[in-house]
């Protein structure tokens, strides 16, 4: 039972400033936000290796190809980085990959988008992993100790990923007619899902009060998008490339760029699992799970019999 | 939950060295079936960009640590020895000005 007091102590030292770490006391329900968020940026920086490695085959050029899989694997990392944040919770690493390929356990919305070009590859290095960054800079100061410190080794590797997107997607830009409108054409597709990777408005955002108060979150969904169009309107302008918003424009007032509204009702349909390639992610992940289950079993039975060995030896 | 426990390769606890003449530093964790199997996982984990020139792997389970609820009984000793810092001591004048 959580009396009020143990309450107001764990609040006074989220205000405080201070770090919560693995054995410390903790109200359950924050336990569960911090599990329930970090699985999910955990499980999305596993299924957001997808979109891009279906195009490491078809590289435009061996520099590319080694960049694209550097980034991939990258990837890869950031998920196992931010599963042991949240084992230390107490909950195990094969509840968190069950809930999420058998269960309810859901993924940014974002990687369930099919990458039709290599341009798409680009697009997404800019403005994915762009606005990725956008909200893993402020989760490096986030309330739980483990969770903070995953997304700050993040934060030092993914600049890359925005960069060498951003390159690519310049070049492309004073490229010949065919790659400007391939490029383009990735920008227009690739806009408004990009938004929406900050979550619903704030009005509409029933987890947001909560981690915001324990401090689990820093900003909210409207202040970070925010954040970003801020930034991506020069980058896109210094490239000559068009966002897709007939209603964007500066407000000198603010200080802030103006965009229209975002297609919520898409945004709830693809959640809900009618997104165009929903069902495709999670086919090929459950596929790499269950087809690499002989080798876990081995490097098991491996290592029993390595210890059996030893013991009898010794 | 039981069939959970053994689907699960045992956890490890990943330090590195940055760079020589440097302390070893706690940089996360992660599971592996055998210590050599931890030591591989954990240069491709961790260690993707040259952040460490040497790496331990502990399992878990064989760290004992502290806990948060004796922290103050723990460490009291140590917070009422202030003659144990510099800054106790008095120096003369003349010598403090030339320091």
């Amino acid at each position: 039972m959580e009396t009020q007091q143990q309450l107001d102590d764990f609040q006074a030292r989220i205000d405080a400033g201070e770090k919560i770490e693995p054995k410390d006391w903790m109200p359950e329900r924050y336990r569960e936000q911090i599990i329930r968020m970090g699985s999910q940026h955990a499980h999305s920086e596993i299924v957001g290796m997808l979109p891009e490695g279906n195009w490491i085959s078809r590289a435009p050029s061996l520099k590319r190809k080694l960049v694209l899989l550097a980034k991939v694997q990258d990837e890869a990392g950031h998920g196992l980085y931010l599963y042991s944040a949240i084992e230390t919770l107490g909950v195990r690493r094969s509840e968190l990959i069950d809930q999420y390929l058998y269960g309810s356990a859901k993924y940014s919305s974002i990687f369930n988008y099919p990458t039709l070009s290599y341009a798409d590859v680009c697009v997404i290095g800019w403005l994915v992993d762009g606005a990725a960054i956008v909200n893993q800079t402020k989760l490096a100061h986030s309330s739980y100790g483990p969770y903070a410190r995953a997304n700050l080794r993040i934060c030092k590797e993914e600049s890359f990923h925005k960069k060498q997107g951003y390159e690519m997607v310049a070049k492309l830009a004073e490229g010949t007619p065919a790659q400007r409108k391939m490029v383009q054409s990735a920008v227009d597709r690739f806009w408004w899902p990009t938004l929406m990777m900050f979550g619903p408005n704030d009005s509409n955002s029933p987890n947001s009060a909560e981690l915001l108060k324990w401090q689990v979150k820093l900003n909210t969904n409207d202040e970070l998008r925010q954040h970003f169009v801020d930034r991506v309107v020069m980058e896109a302008e210094a490239v000559g490339l068009t966002l897709p918003d007939p209603d964007l424009k500066f407000n000198e007032e603010t200080g802030h760029w103006e965009f229209g509204e975002i297609p919520w009702d898409e945004f709830w349909d693809v959640v809900k699992g009618n997104g165009v390639m929903n069902r495709e992610r999670i086919k090929s992940r459950r596929k790499a799970h269950e087809d690499g289950a002989w080798v876990r079993e081995a490097a098991q039975a491996y290592a029993r019999k390595k210890n059996l060995s030893r013991e009898k030896a010794s | 939950m039981s069939e959970n426990n053994e689907k699960d390769w045992p956890l490890w606890e990943v330090f590195y060295q940055p760079k020589n003449g440097k302390p070893y530093e706690h940089a996360g964790s992660l599971h592996a079936s055998d210590a050599e199997n931890a030591l591989q996982n954990a240069r491709d984990v961790y260690v993707r960009r040259n952040e460490g020139i040497g790496i331990w792997v502990v399992p878990s389970d064989q760290i004992t640590a502290s806990t948060p609820e004796d922290m103050g009984s723990f460490f009291d000793p140590a917070s009422d020895k202030p003659y144990r810092h510099p800054q106790f001591y008095s120096v003369p004048r003349a010598v403090k000005k030339r320091s």
